[in-house]
């Protein structure tokens, strides 16, 4: 039976999720799950990963966040993770998780505005 | 005195590291420690980083998944720092060298781990041999 452990806030187009305390890998993988399921089920064009109130993010965390940002896109919707605390973002370029590649913001109003510009170039680029 | 640093008469935590939620108290133990010797914020977050891999790689590496994890206080002339040693009875490491280049896994993960895991941290030394189980020590001073 599949589990919600995170509460999620849908707010118009897009699922807002606040991640906090600290995650052990099973409850990262039930996040995982649950998120990918909701994107599916609510059908919203893009979801915000709010880690502003995560302390510790490891390689494992860290990697799993990159994953669930894939299988959103893969779905149709954007996702981008907001709210990296800065010592967090220190330490996860020094430990050399590749995280280039993820759609960032510093927080959840900057996060909507750039969902909102991927939503854009996405309808832009593939519906001429 | 040695580059660790010369141990405070503090009692250490000394506890196993079996299984997931292991993890957590890793890190939890680490915090304390970290705050108790006055390592700031940016600091404190990448020793509790680094240990948090290097106990995953327990988890992931030592024979029946198991391991020990022993934190102290310690101090070098006025300086103070924590010293976390994490300890296995595992397959231990053929390639040393090889096991602190990035991008090197025998396992197809990012191979991050170790070479990660001294970046975070003042000093690591890596004792291992094959068949001997692996120690690694990881210190983090105060500024």
């Amino acid at each position: 039976m599949t589990e919600d452990v995170v509460p999620v806030m849908k707010i118009g187009d897009t699922l807002l999720v606040a991640l906090q305390g600290d995650l052990d890998d099973t409850t990262v993988i039930q996040i995982e799950e649950q998120l990918t399921r909701e994107v599916a089920r609510t059908g919203v064009s893009g979801m915000l990963i709010d880690v502003s109130r995560l302390s510790v993010v490891d390689s494992f965390i860290a990697r799993v966040l990159a994953r669930i940002v894939a299988m959103v896109r893969l779905l149709g919707a954007q996702a981008a993770v907001v709210g990296i605390q800065p010592a967090v973002a220190i330490t996860l370029v020094e430990l050399g998780v590749p995280m280039g590649h993820l759609d960032t913001a510093l927080n959840a109003e900057q996060g909507l505005a750039l969902l909102e510009r991927l939503r854009r170039a996405d309808t832009g680029t593939d519906r001429p | 005195m040695t580059a660790a640093g010369a141990v405070t008469d503090r009692e250490p935590s000394v506890f196993d590291i079996v299984d997931e939620s292991d993890l957590i108290r890793v890190r939890k133990v680490l915090r304390t420690e970290a705050e108790a010797v006055g390592l700031n914020l940016v600091d404190a977050t990448k020793l509790i980083t680094a240990g948090s891999e290097l106990a995953r790689n327990i988890l992931n590496y030592a024979t029946g998944h198991r391991g020990r994890v022993t934190v102290e206080q310690v101090y070098r002339q006025s300086r103070r720092g924590v010293r976390a040693t994490f300890a296995d009875d595992g397959p231990g490491i053929e390639d040393i060298e090889a096991a602190l280049t990035d991008g090197f896994s025998t396992r197809g993960s990012m191979g991050l781990g170790l070479p990660g895991a001294r970046r975070l941290v003042d000093d690591m030394t890596l004792t291992s041999a094959a068949g001997s189980g692996t120690t690694v020590v990881i210190v983090k001073w105060q500024r």
